[in-house]
């Protein structure tokens, strides 16, 4: 069974990596970017006995810094 | 006195640490590698240095912060132990929880490699009481995730109780109210970004790191 993880900045978080990945996409030519943030996608692959509760408890414990990031949880069949 | 530097795969400045320490300090200073789960007895000092522990995997200090000697050095600041965390030793040090806040990307994307002015903030700490408050000094940044963020609320708490210890007189990384360096609420928990053992005798282009090492000593002894 596989569960991915995204995290990504909080709101209000500055992201110089999206910013400048922004700036490269205007560069390239791409027009009618508001914005641009950058985050991390992490695929567990796991026995289906695994819950969200210990999923979300790898989420604070480690995978996510919760000062400055959020989680999404996403299971798949 | 009694010194322990810790040491993670990745870890760069950890022998400029030791010297430092021993050189100014004259302390005993034992390497403790990642995977113990026990540091020396009667330590007066536990340096954890710069470098790139673990590849920066993840973020910048997250997979150190887990190793087992961090719990150990947690308990250990908790007790009351001084602990000193430079560069990735500050990100290690937020990450594990001893220090709020983190340390994000610099503001300019780019690794800033060079000599900073600092201002010293608070000059009655144990890590710190050998510089003036108000005092500018020179010491080098290396470093690709100094950008200290932690909500309003924590920044105006740290200002508040005077535990910013070091903040840049200059632009360096986007530093949240340019904030280079700051102590737990116990004040025996010190993180910078700049590295004060790069710069403890003359032939490294100054000696402005010296005194924090050297107000150890008196702190301690």
């Amino acid at each position: 069974m596989k569960t991915r993880i995204f995290v990504t900045l909080k709101n209000g978080v500055l992201d110089p990596q999206g910013k400048a990945i922004h700036h490269a996409l205007e560069g390239l030519g791409f027009d009618g970017i508001n914005d641009v943030r950058a985050g991390r996608l992490i695929e567990i692959d796991h026995e289906p006995g695994l819950t969200t509760a210990q999923l979300e408890d790898m989420c604070r414990k480690l995978l996510a810094n919760m000062v400055i990031e959020n989680f999404e949880i996403e299971q798949k069949g | 006195m009694r010194a322990a530097v810790i040491q993670f795969p990745g870890s760069n400045c950890d022998r400029d640490m030791a010297v430092a320490i021993r050189e100014v300090t004259g302390a005993e200073t034992s390497m403790v590698w990642h995977r113990e789960t026990e540091l020396p007895a009667n330590l007066d000092l536990i340096a954890v240095p710069g470098g790139f522990s673990y590849g920066d995997y993840l973020r910048s200090g997250a997979m150190a912060a887990r190793s087992p000697v961090m719990q150990a050095v947690v308990a250990a600041a908790n007790r009351g132990v001084p602990v000193l965390g430079v560069c990735n030793g500050f990100q290690i040090l937020t990450e594990a929880g001893l220090l709020p806040g983190a340390l994000m990307r610099n503001a300019g994307i780019r690794f800033v490699c060079r000599e900073v002015k600092l201002t010293v903030e608070n000059s009655q700490s144990i890590f710190t009481s050998r510089y003036a408050a108000g005092e500018e000094i020179i010491i080098p940044v290396a470093h690709h995730d100094g950008n200290y963020f932690a909500d309003d609320a924590t920044l105006d708490r740290l200002e508040g109780e005077g535990r910013v210890a070091f903040r840049y007189a200059e632009a360096v990384n986007g530093s949240a109210r340019n904030i280079a360096g700051i102590l737990n609420d116990a004040g025996n928990v010190l993180g910078m970004m700049p590295h004060p053992e790069r710069m403890i005798e003359a032939v490294q282009g100054g000696s402005d790191g010296r005194r924090l090492f050297e107000g150890l000593i008196r702190e301690i002894a």
